[in-house]
C-alpha cells in the first residue's frame, strides 16, 4: 500500500499546488484543503503503515503488544487536523469579508491596501 | 587597569556630556574639556616608564574560546597618538564651544566628539585585534554622526554616508584580514603577533593579509584611489574637519601601517604597494589642493597629500624613512589642526571660506593671524619650524631610498613645492596683502576660538628650536614601529648636503607656483581630468549600479502577485530537496509489492479521483462536494491503518468545512476562468512537478526503518504512568500537554478571529 499512498500524496500535492496559484481567491482556499490533506497523509504515511492494529491498550494489559501503530504520528497528524481547520475556518471568513468589502474574487485587484 | 578606564571613560563622558552642557551652558567646552585634559596628564605622566620600554597592557576576557579580549597596551607609538588625540582633542573641545556656541545641538554634538575620542583611544590601544576592530568601526560610525551633524542639508547627509562607505567596506576588508592575520600568526594579540612577523611572512596566507589589511588603511587614511570621501567629509562642522580629519581619524590608517610594520613590512610587496598608493596620493593631492578656492577643502587635499608622503615613508621601511614618518605625524598634526582652526575662525568671523574673497585680515584677527602665519611657515617646511625638520627627515629617507631614488625624490620635491604654494594660499593669503570686503565684518576671534590654533602652532615653533622635547615623545614612537629600540636625533640643521640644496630649490620652485597659481588652476580647469575620469564618479556609478541592482532584484522577487510568490516558494523547494535527495539517495524505486486488497486500490483511485474533480470542476458546489469525498477518502484510509482516533476527527472537520464552504459559497460569485492557457499549462507543470518530488519523497523514506524508541516508550507507559490505555490521547493530553493547550489556544484566537470579522459592519464612507 507504501507505493499507492505515495502517489496519492503526490496528487493531492499537485492538485493542492495547482490550486494555490489560481487567481480565484475560492480556488486558494480549495487549494489550501488539499494541501493539508496531502501534508496529514505524509506525515502518517512516512511513519509507518500498520493495519488494523490502533494503539489502544487492551483491557488488563499493561502495555501495548507489539505490532502496533505508531501513535506518535498520530497524535502529530490529530493537531494538524485540528489546526488547519482553524486555518481554513478563518481564510473563509477573511475571504467572505473580503469580497463583502471590495467586491472581487480576483487576488490580481487586492494587490494595493486601498479598496 | 587605568588604561581600560582612561579608554571607556570616554564612552561614559559621551553619554554625560549633553546633560552637563545644560547644566553649564556657554561655559560647557571649558568644562566637557577637563576631561580631556585628564587623559592627556595621564598619558603624559606614562612618558617616563614607556621611555624606558616599559609596555603597560591590561585584558579583561571577552569571548575567551575564541581568543578575544577586551586588551589594551600601551607602547611609544600608541602613546604618541594618544597624546595627540587628547590633547587636540582638548583644544576641540574647547573651540567647538566657542564655534557652535548657542547651537540648538551643541550638547549632542559634544556627545559624538566624546565617543568619537574614545573610539579613537581605544584604537591606538588595542591590544587584542577584535578590539582594534570593534573600535575602528565605532571611530567610523562616530565620524558619520560628526560628518552628518547638520544632517538638515542633503550634502552634509551624502557626505556622511560616502565617508561610512568607504571606511566601513575598508573596515571589512580589515576584519577578514586582521582574522587570517591571527590564523597565520596563532594568536588574537597584537603584542604576540608582533614578535612573529618571520613566521607569518613565510605563511601561505601572507598576501591576502597584506592586501587586507592595507584596504583598511587606505580607505581610512584617504589613500588613493580612495581619496574622494575626505574632501567630501568637508561638509562637517569645522571643528570636526580640524580633528578628525586632519589630526586623528585619517591618521589611523598610517596607525595601522605603522603598528603592522614589524609584522608585514619589509617584504618586496609591501614595498611597491604601499610606497606607490604613497606617492600617487602624495602627488595628486598637493596638485588638487592648488586648484581649490574653498579653504577647507584646500586643506583637505593637502592633508591628503601629507597623509600619502607618511605612507610613502612606512613603505620605503627604511630606518631614517620610519623615522621620517613619525615625526611627519607629529608635524602635521600641529600645524594642519592649526590650519584648519584657523579657517573656522576666519569663517565664523568674515562669514566666508573662499581664498579669493579674503585678504588683509591681520589687523582685525592679530593672534589668529600669527598662528596661521606659524602653521603655514610649518607646513611650507621653512626654518625654524618643526615643519622644516621634518621635511629635511622625508628628503634625507627619500634620497637614501633602496630603489628608484630619482623618481621619488622627483615626487616628493614636486609635492613641497605644491604644498608650499599652498601653504601660501590658505595661510598667508587671507590675513595678507589688500584688505577684501567680507560678508561680515571681521573682528578677532573669541579665547576659545583663538586658542587652539595658538598652541598648535606654538608647539609647531617650539618644537623647531628645542627638537629634543620633542625627540624625547618620537624616538619610542620610532621603536615601536621599526622593531628595535633606535636613536632619533632630531636638529635644525643637518649641515652642509645635498638636502639643504633641495630645500632651497622647493622653496625658490613653491614661490614660483604661489605666484603663478591662477593660471596653473585655469589650466587644470580645462583639462577637467577629476570630473571626468576621478574616483567621486566611479563611486557614483557604483552606486547607483548596487542600488539598481537591488530595485531590478526586489521588483523581480516582491511582484505583489500571490502566485508568483508561490511559484518562487515551490520552485525553490523543488529545486533544493531534488537536488538533495537526487545526489544523495538517487531515484527511489517503489519496494514491495503493488498487489494490494481491491477495496484499498479503490479507496486510493477514489481520493485521486476527487481530487482532480476538485481541480477540474467549473461549478462551485461540485468542487466542495469533492473536496469532501477526499476528505472522507483520508478518513477511510486512517480507519484502514489502525488510527480510530483520526477518522473520527477527520470526519468531524471533514463535515463542518463542507458546510462552511458551502454557506461562505453562496454569498461568492460563480468561477470565471481568469488566467490564460500558457499559465494554466506553466502552473499545471509546476505543480505536477512538485507532487512527484513528494511521491519520491514518500517512496525514498519506506527505504527507512522507523525508529521506535520514544514510540515504545509512550506504548509502555502510558497506562502505568498516565492511565490511559489510548495511547494517542494520553500522548496528546498528558505527555504533550503543554502542545495541546497551545493548541487549544491556537484556535480560540482563530475563534475570536471569525466572531469579529462576522460582527464587523464597516459603515459606507467609514474608510480604515
Amino acid at each position: 500500500m507504501n507505493t499507492w499512498m505515495a502517489f496519492v500524496i503526490g496528487g493531492l500535492y499537485a492538485a493542492g499546488l495547482y490550486m494555490m496559484m489560481r487567481r480565484s481567491i475560492v480556488k486558494l482556499i480549495i487549494g489550501l484543503a488539499l494541501l493539508s490533506h496531502a501534508a496529514n497523509l505524509l506525515i502518517f504515511t512516512v511513519g509507518g503503515l500498520t493495519r488494523g492494529r490502533p494503539p489502544l491498550i487492551a483491557a488488563g494489559e499493561t502495555s501495548l503488544a507489539a505490532p502496533f501503530a505508531d501513535p506518535i504520528p498520530q497524535a502529530l497528524v490529530l493537531t494538524a487536523i485540528v489546526i488547519s481547520f482553524g486555518v481554513l475556518a478563518f481564510a473563509l471568513v477573511l475571504v467572505h469579508r473580503t469580497h463583502q468589502t471590495v467586491g472581487t474574487d480576483d487576488l490580481d485587484n487586492l494587490k494595493a491596501t486601498d479598496t | 587597569m587605568l588604561l581600560a578606564v582612561a579608554v571607556l571613560s570616554g564612552f561614559v563622558m559621551a553619554l554625560a556630556a549633553p546633560w552637563l552642557h545644560r547644566i553649564a551652558r556657554s561655559t560647557s567646552g571649558w568644562v566637557l574639556a577637563l576631561f580631556p585634559v585628564a587623559l592627556t596628564v595621564y598619558f603624559a605622566g606614562q612618558a617616563g616608564r614607556v621611555a624606558a620600554g616599559e609596555v603597560l597592557a591590561v585584558s579583561i576576557d571577552w569571548v575567551p574560546s575564541l581568543g578575544i579580549a577586551l586588551s589594551f597596551y600601551l607602547d611609544g607609538l600608541s602613546l604618541l597618538f594618544a597624546l595627540m588625540i587628547s590633547g587636540i582633542g582638548a583644544l576641540v573641545v574647547v573651540y567647538a564651544g566657542g564655534y557652535l556656541a548657542g547651537h540648538a545641538h551643541l550638547g549632542r554634538f559634544y556627545a559624538f566628539l566624546l565617543m568619537f575620542l574614545a573610539s579613537m583611544l581605544g584604537l591606538v590601544l588595542a591590544n587584542n585585534v577584535i578590539t582594534l576592530f570593534v573600535f575602528w568601526e565605532l571611530t567610523s560610525v562616530s565620524s558619520y554622526l560628526l560628518i552628518g551633524f547638520e544632517h538638515e542639508r542633503e550634502a552634509a547627509r551624502q557626505a556622511a554616508l560616502q565617508a561610512l562607505l568607504v571606511t566601513g567596506l575598508g573596515g571589512l576588508a580589515l576584519l577578514a584580514g586582521l582574522l587570517l592575520l591571527g590564523q597565520a600568526g596563532g594568536s588574537m594579540e597584537l603584542s604576540e603577533l608582533l614578535t612573529r612577523g618571520e613566521a607569518i611572512q613565510a605563511h601561505p596566507f601572507y598576501a591576502p593579509i597584506l592586501l587586507l589589511i592595507l584596504a583598511g588603511a587606505f580607505t581610512k587614511s584617504a589613500q588613493f584611489p580612495f581619496h574622494f570621501w575626505l574632501p567630501s567629509a568637508m561638509e562637517a562642522p569645522t571643528p570636526v574637519s580640524a580633528y578628525l580629519h586632519s589630526a586623528t581619524m585619517v591618521k589611523a590608517g598610517i596607525y595601522l601601517l605603522a603598528r603592522f610594520n614589524p609584522v608585514l613590512g619589509g617584504t618586496e610587496l609591501w614595498f611597491y604597494i604601499v610606497t606607490a598608493a604613497g606617492a600617487a596620493t602624495m602627488l595628486i593631492g598637493a596638485y588638487l589642493a592648488l586648484q581649490q578656492s574653498d579653504l577647507k577643502r584646500i586643506l583637505a587635499y593637502s592633508t591628503m597629500s601629507a597623509l600619502g608622503m607618511m605612507v610613502l615613508l612606512l613603505g620605503l621601511g627604511t630606518e631614517l624613512a620610519v623615522k621620517a614618518a613619525i615625526v611627519s605625524i607629529l608635524v602635521h598634526a600641529l600645524y594642519k589642526g592649526a590650519l584648519f582652526l584657523v579657517a573656522g575662525a576666519v569663517d565664523h568671523e568674515t562669514g566666508t571660506r573662499d581664498v579669493d574673497r579674503l585678504g588683509g585680515l591681520r589687523r582685525a584677527m592679530p593672534i589668529t593671524a600669527a598662528a596661521a602665519a606659524l602653521a603655514a611657515l610649518s607646513m611650507a617646511g621653512l626654518p625654524p619650524l618643526f615643519g622644516f625638520i621634518g621635511k629635511e627627515m622625508v628628503y634625507e629617507a627619500v634620497f637614501e631610498a633602496p630603489t628608484a631614488v630619482v623618481l621619488l625624490t622627483g615626487v616628493v620635491v614636486l609635492s613641497s613645492m605644491f604644498l608650499l604654494a599652498v601653504a601660501g594660499v590658505a595661510g598667508l593669503r587671507p590675513f595678507f596683502g589688500e584688505r577684501a570686503s567680507t560678508p561680515k565684518h571681521p573682528h578677532e576671534a573669541p579665547l576659545s576660538l583663538w586658542l587652539g590654533p595658538f598652541l598648535l602652532a606654538g608647539l609647531g615653533l617650539f618644537s623647531g628650536l628645542f627638537p629634543g622635547a620633542a625627540g624625547w615623545l618620537v624616538s619610542p614612537a620610532v621603536a615601536a614601529t621599526w622593531g628595535q629600540s633606535t636613536g632619533v636625533e632630531l636638529a635644525l640643521f643637518h649641515g652642509w648636503s645635498p638636502v639643504l640644496l633641495l630645500s632651497a630649490i622647493t622653496v625658490a620652485g613653491g614661490l614660483g607656483l604661489f605666484a603663478g597659481r591662477s593660471a596653473c588652476r585655469r589650466a587644470a580647469s580645462r583639462l577637467a581630468i577629476g570630473s571626468r575620469w576621478g574616483a567621486t564618479r566611479w563611486y557614483e556609478l557604483a552606486l547607483d549600479g548596487i542600488n539598481r541592482l537591488a530595485r531590478a532584484q526586489t521588483r523581480f522577487l516582491q511582484s505583489g502577485y500571490l502566485r508568483y510568490y508561490l511559484l518562487t516558494i515551490i520552485a525553490t523547494m523543488l529545486g533544493l530537496t531534488a537536488y538533495t535527495l537526487l545526489s544523495r539517495a538517487g531515484l527511489p524505486v517503489p519496494q514491495g509489492s503493488l498487489q494490494v486488497p481491491l477495496y484499498q486500490a479503490v479507496l486510493a483511485g477514489l481520493i485521486l479521483l476527487a481530487a482532480l474533480a476538485a481541480v477540474r470542476l467549473q461549478t462551485r458546489l461540485g468542487a466542495v462536494a469533492a473536496l469532501g469525498v477526499v476528505g472522507y477518502g483520508v478518513a477511510l484510509i486512517f480507519v484502514l491503518f489502525g488510527a480510530p482516533d483520526l477518522a473520527m476527527t477527520q470526519f468531524l472537520v471533514e463535515t463542518l468545512t463542507v458546510i462552511l464552504l458551502v454557506l461562505v459559497l453562496y454569498h461568492l460569485p460563480r468561477f470565471a476562468t481568469l488566467s490564460t492557457r500558457r499559465e494554466r499549462v506553466r502552473d499545471m507543470a509546476v505543480a505536477l512537478l512538485a507532487g512527484g518530488l513528494m511521491t519520491a519523497l514518500v517512496l525514498a523514506a519506506a527505504a527507512v526503518q522507523p525508529q521506535l524508541e520514544v514510540s515504545s516508550y509512550m506504548a509502555d507507559h502510558s497506562a502505568a504512568l498516565a492511565h490511559g490505555r489510548n495511547v494517542v490521547n494520553v500522548i496528546l493530553v498528558d505527555f504533550r500537554g503543554l502542545d495541546t493547550f497551545g493548541e487549544i489556544t491556537v484556535l480560540a484566537v482563530v475563534g475570536i478571529g471569525v466572531y469579529s470579522l462576522l460582527k464587523l459592519r464597516i459603515r459606507k464612507g467609514d474608510r480604515p
